[in-house]
This record gives C-alpha cells, sequence and structure tokens, in this order.
C-alpha cells in the first residue's frame, strides 16, 4: 500500500483492518504444502536474514531499518501463541515510526540501558521459506540464538523469528519481523537490545 | 491427634541472624548500605513485611469466575488465589501438606479441585484435603484440619484489588490504604463503570534489591536523568508539540507536580496538575505509538464532539499511586514488585483495558482498548530499563563495604518546603525524597518489631 505520508513521521496504516490482516497472517501459516522450493527465492530469504543478523551485530541500526518496508511492523508476542495485539500488550509492538523511535533512543548517547552497548552474535539457522500463493508474501520461519555480552555478563537468548517478505522495488523487504522468545511471557532482564 | 498451632513465634520467623541496631542502619537524612545488600535482613522482609501488612496479590479480573485460579507469590511464598466454588477470594499455599510439592504448576486456570503430582494428594479449592491415595495406610484421622492446605488468613479486596496479610493484628485493608485510597478511587473513577481489567503485562527483572523500585516510584528527581534519552526520543521532532514526560524538561520543582506521603509507606506522585483539567488534554500530551493517526481520526468520526472521552482513556493519566510494599499504580499500568532474591527483582507491569457495559463509549471500546495498549507498550521498554539499569548499577556500587550511605536527604531541613495535610499527610515538590524518608521509618517499625504472623488451615 503506498501513502502521501511518511510513515516514520506519521503512522497512518496501523488499523483495525491491519491488526485483522496481520493476526490472520500469523495464525497458520507453517503449512509443509507451501513451503517454496524455488531455490533462488530460498536463497534471497537467507540472504536478508543474515545480512539482517550481520547488520545487528554490527550496531548498523540505520541500514537495519532500510531491510524494511516503509509501512512494517517488529512485533515480539508477549504469548507463545502470538495473540492478538489488539486484546494485549506485546513485548514489543513497533511501526515504523515506533521502530525509529528505537533507534533514535539508542543513538542518543543517554539510553543507559544500552552504555555500555550489548555486543550480541544473532545465530539465524533452520529457515524455511513459506509462501501461500504465487503472488502472496513471502514466510520465513528460521530458529534464533542470541549471544549476548554486556556491562561484565553474558547470557544466551533463543526463540524463532516469522519473517513477512514482500518484493519492493529491486528486493525482498520486511513487511514483519516476529520474534518469539521462548520466555516471552516471563520476566526479561533487560529488553532493550534489538532482537 | 494434636493440631499444629497456627500461631508461631515471630521469633523463628522474623528475626535476622545479626542483630541489627535499626537506628544505626536507618537514620533521618540515610540508609545504610546492608538495608539493599544483607542476605538475612531480606530474609527477615519476606515475613515482617511481605507477610506483616497488607501485600497485594492479584486483581480480580484475573480471576473472575467462580473456580479460577491464579498462581503468585506473596514475598517468597508460591500461592494460589482463587475464588473457590463458593465465590470466596482465597489465598492458598501451593504446597501441598504431605511433602512440600507445588500443587499448581500453570500460570491460571479453572479449577475445583488441586492434586499433587507427587503421591496423588487432592485438595478442594477451599484448601480442604479432599482425599488421599490408599487411606488405610494412615493411622492419623485425616479430616483433622492439620493436612488441609495453609492458607492466608486474610485476604480482602478493595475495588477490585486483592490484598493478602499474615498478620491478625493487621487494620483493616481499608484502613491500612488510608488516604491513598481517594487516589485510587480517582484513578478507578476515570474509566466507564470506574473499573478495569487486567491484560497480560509487561513483565521485566533486574539484578537489584526490590526497594530499589519502590523507592523510584514516586522520585520526580531521577526522572530527566535516568530517562533523558525517551524525553529526547518522545520530543524528537521539535515542531511538534510537547510530548510525554515533557514537563519534567525544566526545573520539576516549579512545575505544579507534587510528591505526597500518606503513612504505611504509601506515596503518590501527582503530575495531573501540570495538565489542563479538561476533556482531550491527556490526549494532546500523549507521544506517539503505533495506529495513533487512524485511530484519532476513527473515534472522531464516530463520536464527534463527544470524542474526547474516549481519546484520554487511551491515553496514559499522570500518576503514581503507591501502595507499600508492591503495588505501583501509575499510567494505566497495574505494576507489582516481586522480590526474588536480596539482588533479583521481577517488576511486573500488568496492562489495563477499559470495560464498557454501558456503552457510554458509543461502541468504541475495542478500538479504545486496542490503541491503549500500544500507548502502555512505551515505557517498559523506552523507559524503565533505563531505571532498571540504574538499580542494577546501585546495587554493584553498594558492593563497597567501607562506603556505606545512601543519601535521601533532598528537601530535609529547608523551611517551608513541606505541608501538612489535613489527613496528616505530608506533602512537597516534586523532586522532594521526603516520601523516601518517611518510608523507611516505616520499613524501620515494621524490622525492629516483628509483627505476629500466622497461617490457617482451618477452611
Amino acid at each position: 500500500m503506498s501513502t502521501a505520508h511518511d510513515p516514520s513521521r506519521t503512522s497512518h496504516y496501523v488499523t483495525d483492518a491491519y491488526y485483522a490482516d496481520l493476526v490472520a497472517a500469523f495464525a497458520d501459516w507453517q503449512r509443509d504444502e507451501n513451503i517454496v522450493r524455488d531455490e533462488s527465492v530460498c536463497t534471497a530469504a537467507r540472504a536478508l536474514l543474515e545480512r539482517e543478523a550481520r547488520l545487528l551485530d554490527r550496531h548498523a541500526y540505520r541500514d537495519w531499518l532500510g531491510l524494511f518496508a516503509p509501512e512494517c511492523v517488529y512485533w515480539l508476542p508477549g504469548r507463545p501463541d502470538g495473540g492478538d495485539p489488539r486484546r494485549e500488550v506485546a513485548v514489543a509492538f513497533f511501526d515504523r515510526r515506533r521502530l525509529e523511535d528505537h533507534v533514535y533512543r539508542l543513538s542518543t548517547g543517554v539510553a543507559w540501558s544500552q552504555i555500555p552497548r550489548s555486543r550480541t552474535v544473532h545465530f539465524v539457522s533452520n529457515i524455511e521459506v513459506f509462501r501461500a500463493g504465487p503472488d502472496a508474501p513471502l514466510m520465513v520461519r528460521s530458529n534464533l540464538m542470541l549471544s549476548e555480552f554486556r556491562a561484565g555478563d553474558s547470557r544466551t537468548l533463543a526463540g524463532w523469528c516469522a519473517h513477512r517478505l514482500a518484493r519492493q522495488g529491486d528486493g525482498w523487504k520486511i513487511l514483519v519481523k516476529q520474534v518469539n522468545l521462548l520466555e516471552c511471557d516471563q520476566n526479561l532482564r533487560n529488553p532493550s537490545l534489538i532482537f | 491427634m494434636t493440631s499444629e498451632p497456627t500461631n508461631r513465634p515471630p521469633s523463628l520467623l522474623g528475626r535476622p541472624r545479626a542483630d541489627y541496631d535499626w537506628d544505626h542502619l536507618v537514620r533521618e537524612d540515610r540508609v545504610h548500605r546492608l538495608v539493599y545488600t544483607a542476605p538475612d535482613i531480606f530474609d527477615a522482609e519476606m515475613t515482617n513485611i511481605f507477610g506483616g501488612v497488607w501485600v497485594y496479590l492479584a486483581h480480580e479480573s484475573q480471576i473472575p469466575r467462580n473456580d479460577d485460579y491464579v498462581a503468585v507469590r506473596m514475598g517468597l511464598r508460591p500461592l494460589i488465589v482463587l475464588r473457590d466454588s463458593t465465590g470466596k477470594f482465597r489465598a492458598l499455599y501451593n504446597r501441598c501438606t504431605h511433602r512440600g510439592a507445588t500443587l499448581c504448576r500453570e500460570a491460571a486456570g479453572t479449577a475445583k479441585v488441586f492434586q499433587c503430582a507427587y503421591h496423588g494428594w487432592t485438595f478442594m479449592n477451599s484448601g480442604e484435603l479432599r482425599g488421599v491415595p490408599w487411606p488405610e495406610g494412615y493411622a492419623a484421622d485425616l479430616r483433622n484440619s492439620q493436612f488441609n492446605l495453609a492458607q492466608v488468613p486474610r485476604v480482602e479486596s478493595y475495588r477490585g484489588f486483592i490484598f493478602g496479610t499474615l498478620n491478625p493484628d493487621a487494620p483493616a485493608l481499608a484502613d491500612y490504604l488510608g488516604p491513598v485510597r481517594r487516589p485510587i478511587d480517582e484513578w478507578l473513577d476515570r474509566h466507564p463503570g470506574s473499573r478495569v481489567v487486567v491484560r497480560d503485562a509487561n513483565r521485566l527483572k533486574f539484578h537489584g534489591n526490590w526497594k530499589l523500585a519502590y523507592d523510584n516510584s514516586a522520585d520526580g528527581y531521577h526522572v530527566k536523568f535516568s530517562h533523558r534519552s525517551l524525553l529526547e526520543m518522545e520530543n524528537r521532532f521539535r515542531a511538534d508539540n510537547e510530548k510525554g514526560m515533557s514537563f519534567y524538561k525544566d526545573h520539576p520543582d516549579e512545575a505544579p507536580m507534587y510528591v505526597r506521603y500518606f503513612g504505611n509507606g504509601h506515596h503518590f506522585k501527582d503530575k495531573r496538575p501540570n495538565i489542563e483539567k479538561r476533556p482531550g488534554a491527556l490526549w494532546e500530551i500523549e507521544g506517539t505509538a503505533p495506529g495513533m493517526e487512524p485511530f484519532e481520526e476513527e473515534i472522531r468520526r464516530r463520536l464527534g464532539a463527544n470524542a474526547s472521552r474516549a481519546l484520554d482513556l487511551a491515553a496514559s493519566e499522570p500518576v503514581n499511586i503507591n501502595v507499600f510494599p508492591n503495588l505501583l499504580i501509575l499510567g494505566n499500568h497495574i505494576q507489582v514488585i516481586e522480590p526474588v532474591s536480596v539482588t533479583e527483582t521481577n517488576t511486573t507491569w500488568y496492562a489495563t483495558a477499559v470495560v464498557d457495559e454501558a456503552d457510554e463509549l458509543g461502541g468504541t471500546v475495542d478500538l479504545v482498548n486496542a490503541f491503549r495498549m500500544r500507548t502502555q507498550e512505551g515505557f517498559p521498554v523506552f523507559g524503565e530499563v533505563d531505571d532498571a539499569t540504574n538499580f542494577e548499577e546501585i546495587q554493584r556500587g553498594l558492593a563497597a563495604p567501607e562506603d556505606e550511605w545512601v543519601y535521601m536527604h533532598r528537601g530535609l531541613g529547608i523551611p517551608g518546603r513541606f505541608r501538612t495535610e489535613a489527613d496528616g499527610s505530608i506533602t512537597g515538590p516534586a523532586t522532594d525524597e521526603v516520601f523516601m524518608r518517611e518510608t523507611f521509618k516505616e520499613w524501620k517499625r515494621l524490622m525492629a518489631e516483628p509483627p505476629a504472623i500466622e497461617i490457617r488451615r482451618e477452611v
């Protein structure tokens, strides 16, 4: 959907209809019959996820934002089943503007939860690509292991991600990144890093 | 068969191993680092405070029907808070009488009976022992109440907030709350039906003592510094009107907001006077959140001149209402402080939603709640993370044994800085630490004279 608005400045696309479509799209998509076998598509999806991991680990957040479509969502559900973000709070539910807020905050030099900043390694594996039809967005499932060192402490967080990708311009862009942490419904220490 | 006495001597429960001089540790202007770092003081707090006073347990909306339960902790005690089959609120110890295993291992659910996974003892949700496998193997009379589950002897609710205490001498809950009831009432009464319901939570953890979170809860001094990145973020488009917490950007003591100490450790930071008292004023300062523009357009289209109330209900109420020791009502959150150890604390920020049974919002309540979820997600992940980091860095700093004192003397000794209200409450400027000093006086009283503690097994 194109818009005259600048979605980093104003937020016009997260409507009730958008939520309904999002919840439906993330409900029952991991179907064997929808696995994509086309090597070029799978390779492109894998390259995007690996590039994303590299940009995050290099703290290249502006470049990372460039992987997302102008109208996008970054979503960490607070329930193992994803839930419905209209009904309950999530760990994070960021539209483009709030995602840019997040990156802006980390760049202020006074975001104490990231001073010193987290050193991370995002391990991405078990990538499977799904597509409900020839013109449907790609749905990419991957496993995430996130090793973090910060302020003298190391920890490992794990979970799985769902990336919803659409072809825009000359490549794939992230419409939605959903991160399902194993401990999404538990008390989480310092979730200020980007997952 | 004699019944186990329910009154155990407090001396076995509440006394720290070291014989502390509490007047030495808690002074008028400062407290000793040990109050945040000593494991035996923490152990005593878990009885004297998280047992000896009314402790917040759960919200009624988490257990809306008979036989609903939610697993919580009261200090370190695992509890099952429930409505029993007759509708009575109870807080059962989640601990099988037989060998001590937890009975309930789900976070929430519905059950008339709890069965222990270890040897199959079953208990009614009144706490009564229902049966044991092969009872002929027991000479003892299993109908004796000593084999019922332990339960918190006093459980009361104040307008949806369920509290429990083990102290038979504690005042009635309403009297314990005292004047903090007024801001709680006002916080509830802005909603249709004068109530809210809980909808999941943002759950955080920090490696620090629980009191660091409670000290922070009415602290207007830290905001401009600890939350500087959030203040800059909320106002990153400088052409826009000032949003969020921007009333902290100048000298907070020159703003109309104030802090107030209510007694019994309860306090209040009231930022409402910074904002004009008219419909729509809250909405105008609400920081941006996902979907804000289409939400506002839709509400205005559907409600016209009556849109302001619905918009304000999606915006954050600028108060911090702090009920000692563990309930912090702030914005639209019901935050609960859950001690884990002397150096680890969970803070669980329960989100609240509006219920509109009388349709005061013209059919827009689901839209209001959807956006209200987004406004509530902001502070935990953009604001509280920086406070929690500072709490952790305090705990690191307090590792230095010779540097003993933590100061909380801002405002102390300055003539005319405080006002005593008719109900005995003390009011001071927004950055004042009077509320911390007064709370520590109450803390010292509870630690120096351990309250009576008892459990109950009779149903």
